[in-house]
């Protein structure tokens, strides 16, 4: 647990002292930002017009504001995700650091659950940058905090997932590009798989669409947990980090 | 400290190493000498439990590399061939973070911090970053990470590799001062970098061991001393080795005689002249004139200079290849 510990401090360190992190979450920041402004600007034009026609309008900020922002951010974070993953592994092969790691006293998962911790906590802390904007709808509105804290609660399963897998392929290559295009290859296939399920019911499709990551999401977005869903994605974390180790293994036998 | 028997690593097409074995005494500095590409980083990597070996055992500090990796690893310093650094860290962060890995926590590793620092004369750059350190001072970092947990065993890979010949000197002398408390392998290409800084060389040449020697008998049979094997028989009757012996080391410039064994009356000794004597001559009229046949005389081995340059790639290397496995047979006995 220590050693888990040193490593991600380490991690977290090379992130905060380099610009990546700060990169990272400006641009995270801007763009989710820019989601805000709409999805509020929006549900403020819908609540005028319903006032004008004198109808009553379901105004719950949960239904039309948050649920929609969280659905986004979980399709945000799959372009940032392999930002945060291709450096992990990558780099230490290239700068030859890895034998430093492989022949401390720390065992190889320790390694592992280290960088991915740090991975995680990185991306949490892009998740404050939305708390800030959503503390305005609980200043000025009176959403429930509840299926908002459900939500992220699968944003952080979610991004677990995907970084354990971005792990995984940071474990393949000296190169960052290359583990960082591969692991936004992977991130956009498993986004996009549900997309079968739209005009097929057959058995396999059905099969495809289990696969993708964001169809796992919209229970967590309703407030919802469902443990199917919090299933698939502790599933995608092991095989993931289980991946990242059998690759590690398999490295002292190549190199 | 280290022992290693056997060891082989196979590649999907080449043999990295192939089955050497040595040993490694506690306190000692081995150098462990041979041209680019004869295994030296690969059994390297074996005895610091980066790589399994594909047979043969190797003993660390008294742990098996195989069976317990985590023990070995607690024993060991190693500085790879390019020092394992985090450009981003600084100096003094990094060590922490090294010493941290290895263990140690506390007021203790900062005191061992301060320690490392002043040993390998990084303490003034500190508080720099490692990217902006020059190759002398990353050498020398790379050398404080290697013993931050005072390990009994260091394994350096071709540690001056890259340096201005005054940072060579001053990496030798640190490398000689930590001898002592630590038993030190360390590889190198340059031959005289063994003789200033070893006690014991292993040379080493496509992943085969072809000679080990204490520094000493190196040096004497690069300055001419010579070796000669010698076979005698006596004429009438059997004849005592120890008569032949006693003759032997009278004659002058003969500084070490060896008996061997005998067979069928002919008794076979190795004879190792001073510096600088040519003793063939003298042996042979010696035996004719005590009334012995001499049966055979020939040269035992070339000198160290010789083997190695052999090794590492002159135009007679390819003829010269049995007698090098020749002095590597009449070694290993």
């Amino acid at each position: 647990m220590r050693n888990v510990w040193i490593i991600c401090q380490k991690e977290l360190n090379s992130y905060f002292t380099s610009p990546v992190a700060y990169l990272l979450l400006t641009m995270f920041a801007l763009i989710f930002g820019f989601f805000f402004w709409n999805s509020v600007g929006y549900f403020n034009m819908m609540g005028l017009e319903s006032q004008m026609r004198g109808q009553a309008f379901p105004m719950s900020v949960n239904e039309y504001v948050i649920r929609p922002l969280l659905s986004n951010v979980s399709v945000i974070g799959l372009f940032f995700i392999p930002m945060i993953t291709m450096r992990l592994f990558a780099e230490e092969k290239r700068m030859g650091t890895i034998e430093l790691l492989a022949t401390s006293p720390v065992r190889d998962m320790e390694v592992i659950i280290g960088k991915w911790l740090a991975a995680l906590i990185l991306y949490a802390v892009m998740m404050l940058f939305t708390a800030i904007n959503f503390a305005f709808l609980f200043r000025y509105g009176n959403p429930d905090w509840k299926p908002l804290a459900i939500g992220y609660l699968g944003l952080l399963l979610q991004a677990g997932g995907l970084l354990a897998v971005g792990t995984f392929i940071s474990t393949l290559t000296k190169n960052q590009i290359i583990a960082g295009a591969a692991t936004f290859g992977v991130c956009l296939l498993l986004w996009v798989l549900e997309w079968v399920a739209g005009y097929e019911t057959a058995t396999w499709a059905k099969v495809l669409a289990y696969f993708s990551v964001i169809s796992h999401f919209e229970s967590f977005a309703k407030g919802v947990i469902d443990s199917k869903d919090a299933v698939y994605y502790l599933s995608l974390i092991f095989l993931g980090l289980f991946l990242t180790s059998r690759s590690m293994e398999s490295l002292r036998w190549r190199t | 400290m280290i022992t290693v028997q056997g060891l082989t690593k196979r590649y999907a097409r080449t043999i990295a190493v192939d089955h050497i074995s040595f040993e490694v005494q506690k306190g000692q500095i081995v150098g462990f000498l041979g041209p680019n590409g004869a295994g030296k980083t690969t059994t390297m990597r074996i005895l610091t439990c980066f790589l399994p070996p594909s047979e043969g055992s190797a003993n660390v500090a008294g742990f098996d590399v195989l069976e317990q990796p985590m023990e070995v690893k607690k024993r060991i310093g190693y500085l790879p061939e390019t020092p394992p650094l985090y450009p981003e860290m600084e100096v003094r962060e990094y060590l922490t973070f090294v010493g941290k890995l290895k263990g140690m926590s506390g007021q203790s590793l900062t005191v061992r911090v301060n320690e490392v620092a002043d040993r390998c004369a990084i303490a003034d750059v500190q508080s720099k970053l490692i990217s902006k350190l020059s190759k002398g001072y990353r050498q020398r970092v790379g050398l404080a990470q290697a013993i931050i947990h005072n390990p009994d065993v260091l394994i350096l890979d071709e540690p001056t590799a890259g340096l201005d010949p005054k940072q060579i000197n001053e990496t030798r002398e640190l490398i000689r001062s930590l001898a002592g408390d630590h038993t030190i392998l360390l590889s190198t290409h340059i031959l005289p970098e063994v003789e200033q800084t070893c006690e014991q060389v292993l040379i080493i040449n496509k992943g085969k061991l072809v000679a080990t020697d204490s520094v000493h008998n190196l040096q004497n049979r690069a300055r001419g001393a010579e070796s000669v094997l010698l076979e005698v028989e006596g004429r009438d009757g059997n004849l005592d080795p120890k008569i032949i012996q006693s003759r032997l080391e009278r004659i002058a410039g003969v500084s070490r005689v060896v008996f061997k064994d005998t067979r069928n009356n002919r008794s076979s000794f190795e004879v190792e002249s001073l510096k600088d004597r040519v003793i063939r001559g003298d042996l042979a009229r010696a035996v004719v004139e005590a009334g012995w046949n001499l049966n055979e005389l020939r040269p035992a081995a070339m000198s160290l200079e010789e083997i190695f340059l052999q090794l590492t790639g002159t135009e007679q290397a390819a003829e010269a290849a049995p007698a090098v496995e020749a002095v590597a047979q009449g070694e290993e006995r």
